[in-house]
C-alpha cells in the first residue's frame, strides 16, 4: 500500500503518446511516402515540362499552332462542359434521396453508383460500343433516324459521363448522411416548399463538399483516356479530346508536341490539386463546426 | 406504434405528452405536424381537417429536441426564414419583417443577438431561437419535441420557467413532448400520459397524480410500491389490518395496492400494515427520506418529517394511509 504513495517514485519526465513508435521509426515512414511521392507524383511532372521545352520556346508553341491540337481542347472543354454539370444534377438526386429517404432498392443504387470506380475503363467504353454500335442494340435504329453516337461527341460524353458519375454521388452522400434531415423538416415546418428548403437549407450545408467533388469530378472528366478511346474512333480534328491527341503525337514519334500538349494536363492537375487543398482547409473547418452542432 | 389514439387539445392550452421512450410521443407529435403521416385517422385544427394538407399548409411551429437552426443563416434569418419563404403575395415587407424578428428577439431576450451565428451561441440560447423562429410564423399550434432534453439541468430548469412565462404572455396553444415527469407536472395545463403507444389518461398534473387512471400512469408519474392486499366488503386490507383506501366497486378478492412514499408511514407495530428493518436514511430538503427492507425483502422508501433519526438496522412497522387499486 505505501508503495503507491512513495515519494521516491519519479515523475514522468515528459508526456509521451501512448502510440510512439521513435523518433527513427517516424523518420523511415516518412522518408518512404516522401520518396513515393517523389518518384510517382513529382519527377514525372518535371519529366512533362523539360521534354516540353527540350527543343526550345518556339517548338514548344509550334505543337498549339495545328488545328488539331485546338480541336482537342475544344473537344475536351465541351465534354466537360457537359458531362460535370449531368453528374452534378445526378449526383445531387441520388444522395438526397439516398440520404433523407428510406426506399426499395436503395442498397442496390448505392452499388450500381459505385460501379465505374470497379470497371476498367476500357470495358466502359466497350459497353457504349455494344450497346450503340452499328452490330449493337441500338444500332440498326440509330442508323435509321440518322443519329450518330459512336465516334462522335454523344459517344465521347456518354463515356466520360458513366466513368466519372461516382464522383459527386460518393462525396455527398456521406455528407448529407451525416447531417441528416432536421434543419429541412424545420423548413417544411416554417411553410418552405421542397425546392426552396433545398436551395436555402441544404445546397448552402453542403457547399464545400459539391464544389470539391466538381473538382474531381472535372479532372477526371478532362484526362479521361480508356473509355474515350474506344468510342472515339479517333478522327483527326474531330474525335479527338486532348489525351486522345497527345497519344497520336506520341505514336508519331512527335515527342516534343506530345509533351508540349500533355502540359495541359499537368497544369490541370496541379490547378485542381492546389485548389482542392484549398477547399480541404476550408471544407475541413465547416465539417468540424457542423459536428459541433 | 400508435393505438387509436384520440386525443383533444384545447385553444390555447400548455399540453405536455408524457412518456417513456418508445411510447409514441414523438410520433404523435410528428403526426400532427405532418412529417409523418398516419395510416389511419384525422387531424383537425378546429373544424380544419388538415390530414391532407401537406406539411407547409398546416401552419404549424415545430421546435427540435437538437435545435436544427439554419447553420448558415445569422440568429434574424434564422427567425425570419419562415416569413421570408413565403411567396411574394403573402409576405411582409422587408420593414415589418425585421421589426417582428426585433419584437421576439425581445421577447427571447435576445435582443442584439440577430447579427450572431449559431455556432456562437450557448445550447440555451439556440433552443430559445428556436422557439422565435416558430412563432414569427404566427402558427396555429406550438409543437416541441423534448425541447430542453440537450440541455443541461439548471438550463433546464430557467427555460422551463421562461417557456411557461412566454406561453401565459401568448397564449398560444402549444403542446410539449417530455419523458421528464417532473418537467410534465411543472409545465402543462394538462398532462397526456402515453404508453407503448396509447393514450392511458389525460388530465391536469393534480388528476393524474392524485387519481391515475390505470397502474401505467401511476408507475410513471413517481415513486410508488406494489403491495399484495386484498379487497373485501368494499375496504383494501393488507395483512388483515384496514386501509383507509377503498375498494372500486366490484372488485373482490386479491388486489394490488399501489402506495406512494409519502402515503407511508411509520407507525408501532400493532398499527403497522407492513413491517421491515431501516436500510438508510437521508436527509434531503426538509425531510427524512428513510429506505426499510420490508420482510419480503423488497426495499420501501417512506418520507419523514418527525425529525427523528432512524439508525439502520432498527426495526420498524409502516402504516398505509393511502393508494390506488385498479380494476
Amino acid at each position: 500500500m505505501s508503495e503507491i504513495f512513495s515519494p521516491t517514485l519519479p515523475p514522468t519526465a515528459h508526456a509521451e503518446p501512448v502510440a510512439s513508435e521513435g523518433t527513427g521509426t517516424r523518420i523511415v515512414l516518412i522518408g518512404i511516402a516522401i520518396t513515393f511521392l517523389a518518384l510517382f507524383l513529382v519527377l514525372p511532372l518535371i519529366a512533362v515540362f523539360t521534354q516540353a521545352f527540350s527543343k526550345g520556346i518556339e517548338a514548344f508553341l509550334a505543337a498549339f499552332r495545328e488545328p488539331d491540337a485546338w480541336s482537342a481542347i475544344r473537344l475536351t472543354l465541351t465534354v466537360a462542359a457537359i458531362a460535370v454539370p449531368f453528374n452534378v444534377v445526378f449526383g445531387l438526386t441520388a444522395s438526397w434521396a439516398i440520404a433523407k429517404f428510406e426506399f426499395p432498392g436503395k442498397s442496390l443504387l448505392i452499388t450500381l453508383i459505385d460501379l465505374p470506380f470497379s470497371v476498367s475503363p476500357v470495358v466502359s467504353g466497350l459497353i457504349y460500343v455494344l450497346l450503340f454500335g452499328s452490330q449493337g442494340l441500338f444500332g440498326s435504329w440509330l442508323l435509321d433516324h440518322g443519329i450518330q453516337v459512336l465516334f462522335a461527341l454523344p459517344g465521347i460524353v456518354l463515356a466520360t459521363v458513366f466513368v466519372t458519375f461516382p464522383f459527386v454521388a460518393r462525396e455527398l452522400i456521406p455528407l448529407m448522411q451525416e447531417q441528416g434531415s432536421a434543419e429541412e423538416e424545420a423548413a417544411l415546418t416554417l411553410g418552405a416548399s421542397g425546392l426552396h428548403a433545398f436551395r436555402t437549407v441544404t445546397l448552402p450545408n453542403i457547399r464545400w463538399g459539391l464544389l470539391y467533388s466538381v473538382l474531381l469530378c472535372n479532372a477526371r472528366a478532362m484526362g479521361e483516356f480508356g473509355a474515350v478511346s474506344v468510342v472515339s474512333g479517333h478522327i483527326r480534328g474531330l474525335t479527338n479530346t486532348i489525351p486522345l491527341h497527345v497519344e497520336i503525337l506520341y505514336n508519331e514519334y512527335n515527342f516534343v508536341a506530345a509533351f508540349a500538349v500533355a502540359t495541359l494536363l499537368a497544369v490541370l492537375a496541379l490547378l485542381t490539386l492546389i485548389l482542392k487543398s484549398i477547399l480541404e482547409w476550408r471544407f475541413a473547418g465547416e465539417l468540424a463546426a457542423g459536428r459541433a452542432h | 406504434m400508435l393505438h387509436d389514439l384520440s386525443l383533444d387539445v384545447r385553444a390555447g392550452e400548455l399540453l405536455g405528452l408524457l412518456g417513456p421512450s418508445g411510447s409514441g410521443k414523438t410520433t404523435l407529435l410528428r403526426i400532427i405536424a405532418g412529417l409523418d403521416a398516419p395510416d389511419r385517422g384525422r387531424i383537425l385544427f378546429g373544424n380544419d381537417d388538415a390530414t391532407g394538407l401537406a406539411v407547409q399548409e398546416r401552419a404549424v411551429g415545430f421546435v427540435f429536441q437538437h435545435y436544427a437552426l439554419f447553420k448558415h443563416m445569422s440568429v434574424a434569418d434564422n427567425i425570419a426564414y419562415g416569413l421570408n419563404a413565403r411567396r411574394r403575395a403573402d409576405r411582409p415587407a422587408k420593414a415589418e419583417i425585421k421589426r417582428r424578428v426585433g419584437d421576439l428577439l425581445d421577447l427571447i431576450r435576445l435582443s442584439g443577438f440577430g447579427d450572431r451565428y449559431p455556432s456562437q451561441l450557448s445550447g440555451g440560447q439556440r433552443q430559445r431561437v428556436a422557439l422565435a423562429r416558430a412563432l414569427a410564423v404566427e402558427p396555429r399550434v406550438l409543437l416541441l419535441d423534448e425541447p430542453f432534453g440537450a440541455l443541461d439541468a439548471q438550463v433546464r430548469k430557467d427555460l422551463r420557467r421562461w417557456l411557461r412565462e412566454i406561453h401565459d404572455r401568448t397564449g398560444q396553444t402549444t403542446i410539449f413532448v417530455t419523458h421528464d415527469q417532473d418537467e410534465a407536472l411543472e409545465l402543462s395545463d394538462r398532462v397526456a400520459v402515453l404508453d407503448r403507444g396509447r393514450l392511458e389518461q389525460v388530465g391536469t398534473p393534480d388528476e393524474v397524480q392524485e387519481h391515475p387512471a390505470s397502474a401505467i400512469v401511476m408507475k410513471f408519474l413517481g415513486d410508488h410500491v406494489e403491495v399484495e392486499a386484498l379487497a373485501e366488503g368494499g375496504r383494501v386490507l393488507v395483512r388483515g389490518r384496514e386501509t383507509p383506501v377503498a375498494a372500486p366497486a366490484g372488485i373482490i378478492g386479491p388486489v394490488k395496492l399501489y402506495v406512494r412514499p409519502w402515503q407511508l408511514q411509520l407507525a408501532e407495530p400493532e398499527a403497522a400494515h407492513l413491517s421491515g428493518t431501516v436500510r438508510s436514511s437521508y436527509r434531503t430538503q426538509g425531510r427524512q427520506r428513510i429506505e426499510v427492507v420490508d420482510t419480503e425483502g423488497r426495499v420501501l422508501a417512506v418520507e419523514d418529517f418527525d425529525g427523528v433519526r432512524h439508525p439502520a438496522g432498527h426495526p420498524v412497522g409502516l402504516r398505509i394511509n393511502g393508494g390506488h387499486v385498479f380494476g
